[in-house]
């Protein structure tokens, strides 16, 4: 057991235990905060797999915006801080076989499939995976019109939560 | 090193518990934050396939970068539903929003 295997391991485990907490817990701002808790965990696992710009945009984006939006909403969709009543609807066992049962597909896709045993290889000396990433964004080579619609999704989405919110009034 | 299936079994568990959210939460506040959890999974996996494969094809980070605008678009949009269904029906319980028309 190598010292990477054992953060992985603390790493993965607290962030499926916050992740388990994110679905059960009974109330909404504790179950937004516990999903910052997994974000944070899941950008250490980028960090780790050596993605170190995808890492900081996971706590940026992620953490910084999306968690931020969903506190706000939480706060806007209701008049008093408690949450009354069960949390989950009546047909959650049928939720929690069909995900149950996905894990268990999933796994034995993995376990049954020859590529897993891949180890990754090193870094190729000089190459900058920051640099290649803004490259392939811009270039017209790679994925300059994927990049610019995603920003015109982005754009639209945004004006359209506005129209979608605004209170005429 | 860790292997590979670590990852990818951490990714399996993580989309699971995110499908268990969005079909089991009743508010649609939680459901969405069920729905964010299946993205990340989904990234999780991105990247652990960029590290163990080629790593000077990018495509895997390209993606991922792709599939970040595509959540924060989601959440902007399905959180200005949820307010907007709340002004006009007061609730934001998935069971009792069963009107087409209002």
């Amino acid at each position: 057991m190598t010292i990477d295997k054992i953060i992985f391991l603390i790493v993965a485990a607290v962030t499926l235990i916050a992740a388990l907490r994110v679905v059960t817990t009974g109330n909404l701002i504790h179950a937004a905060f516990w999903l910052i808790a997994t974000l944070f965990g899941v950008a250490v696992i980028f960090a780790v797999l050596h993605a170190s710009f995808l890492a900081v945009v996971q706590v940026v984006v992620y953490i910084g915006a999306i968690a931020i939006l969903f506190i706000f909403a939480v706060m806007l969709t209701r008049k008093d801080m408690r949450d009354q009543g069960p949390q989950l609807n009546r047909n959650w066992g049928f939720g929690a076989l069909l995900a149950a049962l996905a894990f268990v597909g999933l796994a034995l896709l993995v376990h049954g499939w020859s590529g897993v045993t891949k180890t990754a290889s090193a870094f190729p000396s000089g190459f900058d995976a920051v640099s290649a990433l803004g490259n392939a964004l811009v270039s017209p080579d790679a994925y300059v019109l994927p990049f610019e619609v995603a920003s015109v999704l982005l754009v639209a989405a945004l004006v359209g939560a506005v129209y979608v919110a605004y209170n005429r009034k | 090193m860790v292997p590979l299936s670590w990852y990818l079994i951490f990714s399996a568990a993580l989309f699971s518990i995110g499908l268990f959210g969005a079909l089991s939460r009743r508010n649609l506040v939680a459901i969405l934050l069920g729905i964010e959890l299946m993205l990340n999974s989904v990234n999780v996996n991105l990247v652990a396939f960029w590290r163990y494969g080629d790593v000077t094809n990018i495509t895997g980070q390209v993606f991922t970068i792709i599939v970040f605008a595509v959540a924060a678009a989601e959440v902007a949009v399905g959180l200005a539903l949820v307010i907007s269904v709340y002004r006009k029906r007061n609730t934001v319980i998935a069971d009792e929003i069963d009107m087409l028309k209002f």
